[in-house]
């Protein structure tokens, strides 16, 4: 089935995806809709499995559930059992409860495994117009592919195991156009970083954004994947971009991608689903791509950022509602009002996550790499974001480079951008980070520091000890 | 079919702050674990901490609260149902605030905890009100659309959806979902790559 465009009353991509999953209208304007891949791991997962038991329950649609085992997993060695018991158990309940449901787990053995996010699109699992959800909040990065894709808590694991649906409401959509090109030295984690900042971290409750304009259009699915990741970090229900050529580039001949005559099939459908040039969004916001600069965190939230050559906003420059929050930031972060970010020193440097733990990632910090060394008294940690990642940069002798320049090279996982394995900040720390958040004890120190880039800018940083320019390195 | 939740009533705490994310609420390393129990003790583990005694949660004169009055985001960030869990299992049973992330929303609805918004100047009256007089009863009331505390009775905004779960006690989603039966598999044909593209 497709969607002709009607001249008269154009729909967006998020109406056409959304109406084709509406299994049926609940009472006060919710639907319940269908959800066409669900993706679990160890940490959000075994409460939902006890509980379908709990009522009796089996899954539904286990072909259309994947797993992979990737917050928990220690990244300086995979040796069973996990030194961490609780880590282990979580490991082995996810054994247990996939091999019991008949899901198929992407574990260390089947040489898939990774970080949900990078995995389900390297393995072609996420597709154009399908609705997507995972027990965790940056499954907002399918979005890159033109896809409707949710985080869930658990109990909603248990509702997409139990029915593959989710309650849920209606969002309005937001076009957000990133008009231009981008300079050299500024990546997709400054375009999303520059969203953020200037719709606020708030901004998006009650929307979905639709990422769009001249920008988005030049992007590759990798740096679009990075832009969706952060969505959720812009309180969006989710993100995405319309599929285009590069979409179906990407997707050709991937593991679980359409072959033959059905590859034709799929392309004309993925095509039909992209918002109609008429659509209506409930506003639109743009940007300029050429004003976009390197940006870098400084505060305790992802919209607390600022350009690498700007100073730190004053107390009196921001609005009365977010002084607050601000001086709450200067106090943890330690950062004085109005002095330079660039010059900050730094204890760590952290290249990974979902959101910048592709091989693009890797390629654009290893340019830097190769430039000099890691700083004394820093220490460094390139973490791949999946076992493919892994095995790609390896061919390619990314390794080689991290090494020499004195980053750990290390074996796939989220790692410290959420710190619940062994790699951890330590104390007072601060960390030059490519992940996605930099909340108050995120890294694993309760009063450790995260000053979020993109990586290029974190092997900057790593090189220099101090925030650094990337412009002025590559 | 749970219970129908209508009204809460209890006395409340207030906790200040504009975006407090879910990382903050259950640090990630209390997620080591197959089940959610014992997850109340380290709500705001970290932040009570640094504050050493002087945390909303654990002054005297906001113990035993039942009702969480909270700023703008509340709940912002991580997924994690574990931060519900955590402050559920405190004895939390309602969410009073500016606004809130739109997961951490979901999630307490499913666990049965209404969150309701009210407007900027009677929230400040709200907290304001319950500083000066923690003792008192505050009243969230979803069939009414009112939080009630001795400043006055303030309009209370929540979506139809998840009012209507609450009241109805249909929250835990599973049981309605599974309402709908064949349609589930129904929807699942018509969408072409369920059927992986077959002409």
């Amino acid at each position: 089935m497709c969607y002709p465009s009607d001249p008269m009353s154009g729909r967006s991509l998020l109406d056409k995806v959304w109406d084709a999953h509406s299994v049926r209208e609940l009472p006060g304007g919710q639907t319940q809709l269908f959800i066409g891949l669900h993706l679990i791991h160890e940490v959000t997962s075994p409460q939902a499995f006890d509980s379908l038991r709990e009522m009796g329950l089996r899954a539904r649609f286990p072909g259309r559930t994947f797993a992979t085992v990737d917050h928990i997993v220690p990244t300086h060695t995979r040796k069973r059992p996990l030194a961490d018991d609780l880590a282990e158990q979580m490991l082995q309940a996810l054994e247990r409860n996939t091999s019991e449901s008949g899901i198929r787990f992407f574990d260390d053995a089947s040489g898939r495994q990774g970080i949900v996010h990078v995995i389900g699109p390297e393995l072609g699992l996420t597709q154009p117009g399908m609705t997507i959800a995972c027990g965790d909040s940056h499954t907002s990065t399918h979005g890159a592919f033109g896809a409707l894709a949710f985080g869930i808590g658990t109990s909603q694991v248990r509702d997409v195991l139990a029915t593959q649906c989710l309650t849920m409401a209606r969002p309005k959509v937001r076009r957000i156009e990133v008009g231009g090109k981008l300079a050299s030295g500024v990546y997709a984690k400054d375009v999303i970083l520059a969203i953020i900042r200037r719709l606020g971290v708030n901004g998006g409750i009650g929307f979905a954004y639709e990422y769009a304009g001249a920008v988005l259009e030049s992007m590759s699915i990798e740096e679009r994947l990075t832009v969706c990741n952060m969505s959720i970090e812009g309180g969006a229900r989710c993100g995405y971009v319309n599929p285009d050529d590069a979409t179906y580039d990407y997707l050709r001949g991937r593991e679980f991608s359409p072959r033959g005559a059905a590859w034709d099939r799929a392309v004309a459908w993925w095509r039909s689903i992209a918002s109609d040039p008429n659509a209506a969004y409930a506003n639109r916001v743009t940007l300029e791509g050429g004003a976009i600069a390197p940006s870098v965190t400084f505060g305790i939230n992802p919209g607390q950022n600022v350009a690498v050559d700007e100073r730190l906003p004053r107390l009196e420059d921001v609005s009365p509602d977010s002084r607050a929050s601000l001086e709450e930031a200067y106090a943890f972060m330690a950062l004085r009002p109005g002095a330079p970010i660039a010059g900050t020193p730094i204890d760590v440097a952290f290249i990974g996550s979902c959101t910048n733990g592709r091989i693009s990632d890797l390629r654009e910090a290893a340019r830097v790499a190769r430039t000099g060394r890691v700083a004394h008294g820093v220490r460094a940690l390139v973490v791949p974001g999946s076992r493919a990642v892994a095995r790609e940069a390896e061919e390619e002798g990314l390794p080689e480079v991290f090494r020499a320049a004195g980053f750990e090279w290390r074996e796939p996982g989220c790692s410290m951008c959420l710190a619940m394995n062994p790699d951890k900040l330590v104390g007072r720390e601060m960390c030059a980070s490519s992940s996605n958040r930099n909340f108050k004890g995120r890294q694993g120190s309760p009063t450790g520091r995260t000053l979020l880039m993109s990586p290029a800018m974190v092997a900057a940083a790593a090189l220099r000890g101090v925030v650094a320019d990337v412009r002025e390195v590559l | 079919m749970e219970a129908r939740i209508s009204r809460v009533a209890g006395t409340a705490c207030v906790l200040r702050g504009d975006d407090i994310d879910t990382d903050r609420i259950i640090p990630a390393r209390y997620l080591r674990a197959v089940t959610f129990e014992g997850l109340g003790e380290h709500a705001f583990e970290d932040d009570r901490k640094q504050a050493k005694g002087d945390h909303p949660l654990d002054v005297r004169r906001f113990r035993g609260a039942s009702i969480l009055v909270v700023g703008r985001n509340f709940g912002c960030g991580s997924s994690r149902e574990h931060a519900p869990q955590a402050l559920m299992r405190r004895g939390f049973r309602a969410f009073v605030g500016a606004s809130f992330a739109e997961i951490f929303f979901g999630n307490c609805t499913a666990l049965g905890l209404p969150c309701v918004t009210l407007a900027h100047g009677d929230l400040v009256r709200l907290m304001d009100s319950v500083e000066l007089d923690p003792a008192q009863e505050v009243a969230v009331d979803l069939a009414a659309r009112t939080v009630t505390c001795r400043a006055g009775s303030f309009p209370a905004s929540v979506p139809d959806g998840a009012r209507g779960q609450l009241l109805e006690g249909s929250w835990n989603a599973t049981s309605v979902l599974l309402e709908a039966g064949d349609a589930i598999e129904s929807t699942a044909r018509r969408l072409p790559y369920v059927n992986g593209f077959a002409g």
